[in-house]
């Protein structure tokens, strides 16, 4: 496949696998995801806590590695660049300039003690060449291009003095400041206020039309998924385990798992206090998997097979599960 | 502006407590400097009358307060061997410890922070063991006996640096700062080490934060992200010891300006001991006291100063 050439993925993730040493033995925490983002498109990553889908986009851009004892495998181009080829500076300059990511928690992912404008203006100087008054004018435009009310006065004060919504804003006009063609956002509104998550997530939507960036749009919550990606991986235990636009997926999931999310999923014509569908079990001990599928314990739909075989990602057409009893295809979830 | 006023208050009682609790220990302390001073074979009027001159038979709480109410004008009175004024002797000798004590301090910080910068470039890599070994070899050795092998290794063997004595500033500049080198690297090779572990553990928790990793993610070199970054929220435990290391650094200090025959606050302190001369001992002892808790209040104002959202809870309306 030639990436480069203008039609190829944006981005390009072959059989990615990040491992880390326990005295358990070796975690896999990503274990051989593959998929394309194509640019201008959104990408959902879906999955329960644990599910591998931080650290599978975290190793994606060198960010886990290094110092924490992970192992990291796997091919990811970016416009046909391998990154993992990469030197470190080499790695640098890509996540500078092409690269912006968005954090889930924006009371810990702002530096306390530098004031706003410099952590928006710091990329700028080193990534683009600006000099100190140009980013610093170009943090202030930048502030209220996120919607920021009086973006002067806050441009010069620090992250505390905001609220947990302006923060994430700030965030995002940090992730967006270089330009760049990827935008990452790792549960951007878990750790925001129920009120302000719709804003964020329409504040990134906006960002990500206008400027024509690829989204990863990291979360928990298919509901969050639902509106804003154009297409859905579902993770469990390290594995993507359904692949689909999220037309499909709503209309009807292949894979057991991705049913059980959605019948998690809150509805508005439910019956006021309906109890909440909720999957038994726990996610796997990923330093203790067994042979079969790892959702099998879980699973309403397990045969002998799914105790003894993983099954693979099946490929039909553009979609494609990990199941040995898929449903079947256009079986509406109705809770 | 209500916490300062909080600040200043609590400041004033600690110097009461100390001046006070000084006076007692000076005042139990064995022996009688009217016997020092007109030597053992003084018959018992003699001293007597020597002890009513220089007013040691009032009751010690009424000779505390007159102390106490000279020292608030800054009259700590005169020294009973010479009569010299003890704020003068003081304020003679006190040029040369803080000299010392800022010299060392230079040093200190001047090892501890890039050497905590460089171990947690590689936690657990051959330089953070090393150095960890190193401080840990330090930190076992007696300030006195560094003393004594730095004389022998940079004035006796390579015949570098003068082995003691003291030559003024306004003698020679570098002639100064020679005999000065040796008294502040026994003190300053000592008191990095703690520093650099404290910098160090403090700098591994600010580096695991998620604002590290978003500067890392901003295409930032390491040492960018370690300096800019990573530096300045690690340093508060940093600026705490260094406020209360003080107190090592003077007792520190004695020896040293005693090992390298300076004329410093600590020399004068351990001859109005030797010659129980209690009103200069009360005089030296209150004056350090009072140095090191200042020190301290100016270093919980530096908090402010490093982290804004102190600041924000000091100083909001």
């Amino acid at each position: 496949m030639s990436g480069a050439v203008s039609g190829g993925p944006l981005l390009s993730v072959r059989d990615a696998r990040v491992g880390f040493g326990t005295v358990r033995g070796l975690l896999r925490a990503v274990d051989g995801v593959s998929f394309d983002l194509q640019a201008g498109r959104t990408l959902g990553v879906v999955g329960e806590s644990g599910s591998g889908k931080s650290v599978l986009v975290r190793s994606l851009i060198g960010l886990v590695g290094g110092g924490s004892g992970a192992v990291v495998g796997g091919q990811v181009l970016l416009e046909g660049q391998d990154l993992r080829g990469l030197s470190a500076a080499g790695l640098r300059e890509v996540l500078g300039r092409d690269i912006g990511i968005v954090f889930q928690d924006p009371m810990t992912s702002l530096n306390p003690v530098m004031k706003i404008g410099r952590q928006i203006g710091e990329g700028l100087q080193l990534n683009r060449g600006l000099d100190g008054a140009a980013a610093a004018r170009r943090a202030v435009e930048l502030l209220a291009e996120v919607g920021i009310p009086e973006p002067e006065r806050r441009a010069v004060q620090y992250p505390h003095e905001l609220s947990g919504g302006m923060r994430q804003r700030v965030a995002i006009a940090i992730a967006i400041a270089c330009e760049p063609k990827l935008l990452i956002a790792d549960e951007p509104t878990t750790a925001l206020d129920v009120t302000v998550q719709r804003q964020i997530l329409d504040l990134l939507q906006r960002e990500q039309r206008q400027r024509g960036m690829a989204m990863i749009l990291i979360t928990h919550d298919l509901g969050v998924a639902a509106g804003r990606a154009d297409d859905i991986m579902v993770m469990y235990a390290g594995r993507a385990v359904e692949m689909a636009t999220t037309r499909e997926i709503f209309r009807g999931p292949r894979m057991p798992y991705t049913e059980a999310l959605l019948r998690s999923l809150p509805r508005l014509s439910d019956v006021a206090h309906t109890r909440l569908s909720a999957i038994p079990g726990r996610p796997p001990d990923l330093a203790r998997r067994g042979m079969g599928c790892a959702f099998a314990p879980r699973c309403t739909y397990r045969s002998d097979r799914c105790e003894t075989e993983e099954p693979a990602l099946t490929r039909d057409g553009a979609r494609g599960f990990a199941c040995f009893n898929p449903l079947a295809a256009g079986s509406r979830v109705v809770a | 502006m209500h916490w300062l006023a909080r600040q200043v208050l609590r400041l004033a009682v600690v110097l009461l407590c100390v001046t006070l609790l000084t006076y007692l220990i000076v005042n139990i302390l064995p022996g009688d400097v009217a016997i020092v001073i007109l030597g053992s074979l003084a018959t018992p009027q003699d001293i007597a009358g020597l002890r009513a001159d220089l007013g040691l038979d009032r009751p010690m709480l009424v000779r505390y307060f007159d102390w106490l109410g000279s020292a608030l004008s800054g009259d700590l009175g005169r020294s009973y061997r010479n009569g010299e004024p003890v704020a003068q002797a003081i304020a003679d000798r006190l040029p040369v410890s803080l000299q010392l004590m800022v010299m060392a301090q230079i040093i200190a910080l001047g090892i501890a922070v890039p050497a905590a910068l460089l171990s947690v470039r590689r936690p657990g890599g051959l330089f953070d063991r090393m150095s960890a070994s190193a401080a840990f070899g330090f930190l076992a050795t007696p300030n006195f006996m560094l003393g004594i092998v730095l004389i022998y290794l940079f004035s006796v063997t390579l015949d570098l640096l003068p082995a003691t004595g003291f030559t003024p500033m306004s003698e020679s500049l570098w002639g100064n700062f020679e005999s000065m080198i040796l008294p502040s690297l026994t003190l300053g090779l000592i008191e990095w080490t703690v520093l650099m572990r404290v910098l160090r553990s403090d700098l591994l928790t600010t580096l695991k934060e998620d604002f590290i990793l978003l500067a890392r993610a901003k295409g930032l070199p390491p040492w960018r992200v370690l300096l800019l970054h990573a530096l300045r929220p690690s340093s508060f435990t940093l600026i705490t010891v260094l406020g209360l290391n003080i107190g090592g650094l003077i007792g520190g200090a004695v020896i040293v300006e005693q090992i390298f025959a300076l004329p410093g606050v600590g020399r004068l302190l351990l001859g109005g001991i030797f010659n129980r001369d209690l009103i200069l001992v009360q005089g030296t002892v209150s004056f350090i006291a009072a140095g090191f808790v200042l020190i301290n209040f100016l270093v919980d104002m530096l908090y402010a100063v490093l982290d804004p959202r102190v600041r924000y809870v000091r100083f909001r309306s």
